[in-house]
């Protein structure tokens, strides 16, 4: 490919031309690579993540232990719940995002490229923020959600919170300019012919995603920044002394933290959505039953986060509201769950290492929501709360149901983004080891929290009766590991060795798969008109399709390829911005008055520089004929 | 496919920005008797809440005045009251959102502390 | 995968332009300079940026909400003093309202002659709405300087917290919006401040109405409320 045109200079760097190489990277604006990097970031998370978890499985394999002390368990806890959720699964559903949303909706790239590096560089910055705690005299210790006053700078004297408090808001700015971005994306940029109703659902749970972040992110971020006033400038928020009240805190907390669980489970559902029905050669069935009952997932989501709270003590009539309200989200949950059954009904279905893990999904999920549905009776909640009853139930969810969904994802997208198939024999090796080892591991907390084992206790005394399901569940999550390392073989293997994926290896249906694999820079040569759901299908077999007008004669949209493309030019901006912001943060922490001030010359100054050099552009002459 | 569509195929139509949004032209003295209006309520807002006669209804009463400041502003300084439906959309999702959750917030934390 | 054209980067300032310079995508502002000269309008028939400014405002709604809550929830269950009955000055602050009022006015005069390209008309609204932003500000500066005088700290009682973390944020917008009025005010000097500026400009304008509605709810709720005790 040529570069036809470079940018004009404006402002005081020098624009980044290269589009090989490490400074590439730091520059890029490609949504495909901003894609990549996401990917093997929150990869490197879920490693980090899982690590902490075999620690404390460890820890926890025999009564009266002392391999880590409470406090450093304390750590443990908080750090794997934080890491595995907002730096492993969330980002690594915003790689597919980045990855995919222009390619499925016929676009060349996001509608803010700039912002979109943004969001990762500062995603990969707060990861590093809170890690670096475990250096800097502790990680954070209260809990993923660091319920006050545990928080407080009487009871937690440590830096540990204020890494937490400056690692989140970086990771909540990130997330939040990513929202935006794919809203204006998928509202504004979809190719001609894509109506909504067009959209693959992919493409709708994420929309619902980016609302729920959209609307949940502020409340979290206003909780944070009362908490860091407490602790910094001595408010008192939540400092009972003085008639503050630590419920504040939670219900602002569970305001963000239960849309939060749809935000982790909606990309995971749309994944299986484009998989089941690839891979069973069907549509997927009730396509409007499925996208309606997304949005009312996402809406009802806003009107439940009291469930995490009757334990608290609200009275009857507000533990029955939001008890009522709970069990309403069990239904357009099954309306998606009979949707995907029906959709494999009937179908000619081909067992693919990708369909396992959306059966995997489905079979998993279904039982983390059943023991969620038990949960909502605030009655018997009263007797789960806080055992690990509720520990298995969220592990089905989010490992059953989200990482299930993800790695469907993996197998199904890394053939597009890679241009190499997966190993599907290693694949399904894979698949069955961690299955088994997933259950192993977490079927046995339905047991231990009904037998009364609270979470994060660091150990327990032998009298108890806990040993035995301990143990096996120890065991358990060694054979998981060892799921996740044929994963690892399977993709150092495939990334060299794999076989050659073409365009479309999987006779797929959505557009990504009528480009090459991995796609040019600027994805489409012509931008397609869409005229079907299920595009590129409809296109290969009208027969089978049933499209609502005749497939247009040649793929073309736009005339510009004879003109060159017009693309985003790389820029030093987001990494620098970035990068200011973070000093900040870390100044935060260590309350370094100097450094903070650094951070917010070098925010305000970056944001001039970002604004004056403007979005630039280069033009390219793509390769090959149309 | 006709010209439309063909350039909405670029992902962005890059034209001059007075074709599409500012197709509505709103005449200074509309924004005038607007800004007008505003400071008559808040001159209203700062007397009736001096009159002890109207204490019963004062909650109401301000709730109502300076909700009209808030549709004034937004519908028109924000230009919403001419703009595309989607914008005005995403504004009224993010307002009722926040209404209903932090009345509801606000509900639940009162009860209890009653 | 690429080459670079000419000698690079430099090589486009001037005159030598690839072949593609003449197409209507090519790159380079006649003005130079970041103010785009073109809008991105997609489906809906708004611009991105439009757009993402209002999904932005969307999400302040949660953020705003969230601390008047907790200003009304710990409204009256303060320990100790001094309470909002003793320090809220209600006449002073109605008039920093109606400043802040006709900061708004001015910014939408200053829109529209932009949108008009009556750029001297439009730089002297942008300049008056930032001063306008100012003088607001400066009556949060009294106030805040009398409340403390009266022994009102951020940490002596939840009135304090509540009240200080509701408007200091609010303040803190403002002064991000006189901050953002400024530097484009300082840049339509280099670059003017017409129609090609207008989008810029009223993405600014947006933000500013906003953080005006803002107050108009804050006025309500924690000032003129405040004489019911």
């Amino acid at each position: 490919m040529a570069v036809l045109e470079q940018p004009r200079q404006v402002g005081l760097l020098r624009r980044p031309t290269s589009l090989t190489g490490f400074w590439s990277w730091v520059t890029t604006v490609d949504h495909k690579r901003i894609g990549i990097l996401y990917f093997w970031t929150s990869f490197f998370f879920l490693l980090v993540g899982g690590i902490e978890a075999l620690i404390m499985r460890l820890q926890l394999a025999r009564p009266d232990l002392e391999l880590v002390t409470g406090d450093r368990f304390n750590e443990l806890v908080t750090m794997h719940g934080t890491t595995m959720i907002f730096l492993a699964i969330m980002p690594l559903s915003s790689a597919f995002f980045n990855y995919m949303l222009p390619l499925l909706i016929g676009a060349r790239d996001v509608a803010f490229p700039r912002l979109n590096a943004l969001s990762y560089w500062l995603y990969l910055f707060g990861g590093i923020l809170l890690n670096v705690s475990w250096l800097f005299g502790g990680a954070p210790n209260a809990g993923w959600f660091g319920y006050a006053p545990l928080t407080s700078s009487v009871y937690n004297l440590g830096r540990g919170i204020d890494f937490w408090i400056q690692g989140l808001q970086l990771l909540g700015v990130s997330s939040l300019i990513s929202a935006i971005n794919f809203i204006v994306t998928i509202f504004n940029m979809r190719a001609p012919g894509m109506s909504l109703m067009r959209m693959p659902v992919f493409v709708w749970n994420q929309l619902a995603t980016s609302f729920l972040l959209l609307f949940s992110l502020p409340a979290v971020t206003v909780a944070l920044i009362m908490l860091m006033f407490d602790r910094y400038f001595g408010a008192n928020f939540f400092n009972a002394a003085k008639g503050g009240d630590a419920i504040l805190w939670q219900h602002l907390f569970w305001v963000f933290g239960h849309p939060e669980v749809y935000i982790i489970i909606l990309p995971a559902m749309g994944i299986v959505s484009e998989v089941l029905p690839t891979f069973s050669r069907k549509p997927l069935f009730g396509y409007s039953a499925v996208v309606f009952s997304t949005a009312l997932i996402a809406f009802l989501a806003f009107g439940v986060w009291s469930h995490h709270m009757f334990a608290v003590g609200q009275g009857p009539v507000v533990n029955t509201v939001f008890a009522l309200t709970t069990m309403t989200i069990a239904i357009p949950t099954g309306v998606k769950i009979f949707n995907w059954l029906a959709t494999l009904w009937g179908g000619s279905i081909r067992f693919t290492t990708a369909l396992l893990y959306s059966l995997g999904f489905l079979s998993m999920f279904t039982i983390g929501g059943l023991s969620g549905v038990m949960h909502s009776a605030a009655a018997s909640n009263l007797q789960q709360h806080d055992t690990y009853f509720v520990v298995a139930h969220f592990h089905y969810v989010l490992i059953g149901g989200a990482l299930f969904g993800l790695f469907a994802g993996i197998y199904y997208w890394f053939p597009k983004m890679f241009g190499r198939m997966l190993d599907e024999r290693l694949g399904k090796w894979g698949f069955w080891v961690m299955l088994i080892g997933f259950n192993v591991t977490f079927f046995p907390f339905h047991f231990l929290g009904l037998l009364g084992m609270p979470r994060r206790i660091y150990t327990y005394p032998a009298e108890l009766g806990l040993a035995r399901w301990n143990l096996v569940s120890t065991i358990g999550a060694f054979i998981l590991s060892v799921g996740i390392l044929i994963f690892l073989v399977n993709l150092g293997k495939s990334l060299r060795y794999g076989e050659k994926a073409g365009a479309d290896p999987w006779d797929g249906r959505t557009l990504e798969w009528s480009i090459p694999s991995p796609p040019p820079v600027y994805n489409f040569r012509r931008i397609p008109y869409v005229h079907a759901r299920d595009p590129h299908w409809a296109r290969k077999y009208p027969h089978l399709a049933h499209a609502e007008e005749p497939p247009p004669p040649t793929t073309a949209g736009g005339s510009e390829a004879e003109h060159g493309i017009h693309l985003p030019s790389p820029s030093y901006m987001p990494f620098l911005l970035a990068l200011a912001i973070t000093v900040g943060a870390f100044g935060g922490v260590f309350r370094n008055v100097p450094l903070v001030a650094l951070g917010v010359v070098g925010t305000i100054v970056s944001v001039y520089l970002w604004s004056v050099e403007g979005e630039g552009g280069i033009v390219v002459e793509p390769e090959g004929d149309a | 496919m006709n010209e439309r569509e063909l350039a909405r195929a670029h992902g962005a139509v890059r034209g001059h920005a007075e074709a599409h949004g500012e197709a509505h032209v709103v005449p200074t003295s509309t924004y005038l008797k607007v800004g007008l209006v505003l400071a008559v309520i808040t001159a209203v807002e700062f007397g009736v809440v001096y009159v002890p006669a109207l204490k019963p209804v004062l909650i109401p009463l301000l709730l109502i005045l300076s909700g009209a400041k808030f549709a004034l502003v937004a519908g028109f300084f924000m230009h919403l009251k001419f703009d595309r439906w989607v914008l005005a959309g995403f504004f009224a999702a993010g307002l009722i959102l926040a209404l209903g959750t932090y009345l509801g917030l606000g509900a639940i934390f009162a009860h209890r502390g009653g | 995968m690429a080459e670079h054209h000419g000698s690079g980067a430099h090589a486009l300032q001037g005159s030598a332009r690839g072949p593609g310079a003449a197409h209507a995508l090519a790159v380079g502002h006649p003005q130079g300079a970041g103010h785009h000269a073109h809008s991105e309008v997609g489906v809906t028939g708004v611009d991105n940026r439009k757009l993402g400014m209002w999904l932005f405002l969307a999400s302040e709604c949660m953020f705003f909400g969230a601390f008047i809550v907790a200003y009304i929830a710990y409204q009256g269950k303060s320990l100790s003093g001094p309470t909002p009955e003793e320090l809220l000055n209600i006449p002073l602050t109605s008039l920093s309202t109606f400043v802040l009022l006709m900061s708004s006015l001015a910014m939408v005069l200053a829109v529209q002659a932009a949108q008009q390209d009556r750029q001297a008309d439009a730089r002297k609204w942008l300049l008056a709405t930032a001063l306008l932003g100012l003088g607001f500000l400066g009556f949060q500066a009294y106030e805040y300087t009398h409340f403390i005088h009266a022994g009102l700290t951020l940490s002596v009682n939840l009135f304090g917290t509540t009240f200080y973390t509701l408007t200091g944020l609010h303040g803190l917008h403002v002064t991000i919006g006189v901050g953002w009025l400024l530097a484009l005010f300082l840049r339509s000097l280099k670059v003017g401040l017409g129609r090609a500026q207008a989008l810029s400009l009223e993405l600014a304008g947006l933000y500013w109405h906003f953080v005006d509605v803002v107050w108009i709810v804050i006025f309500t709720l924690v000032y003129l409320m405040s004489v019911l005790g």
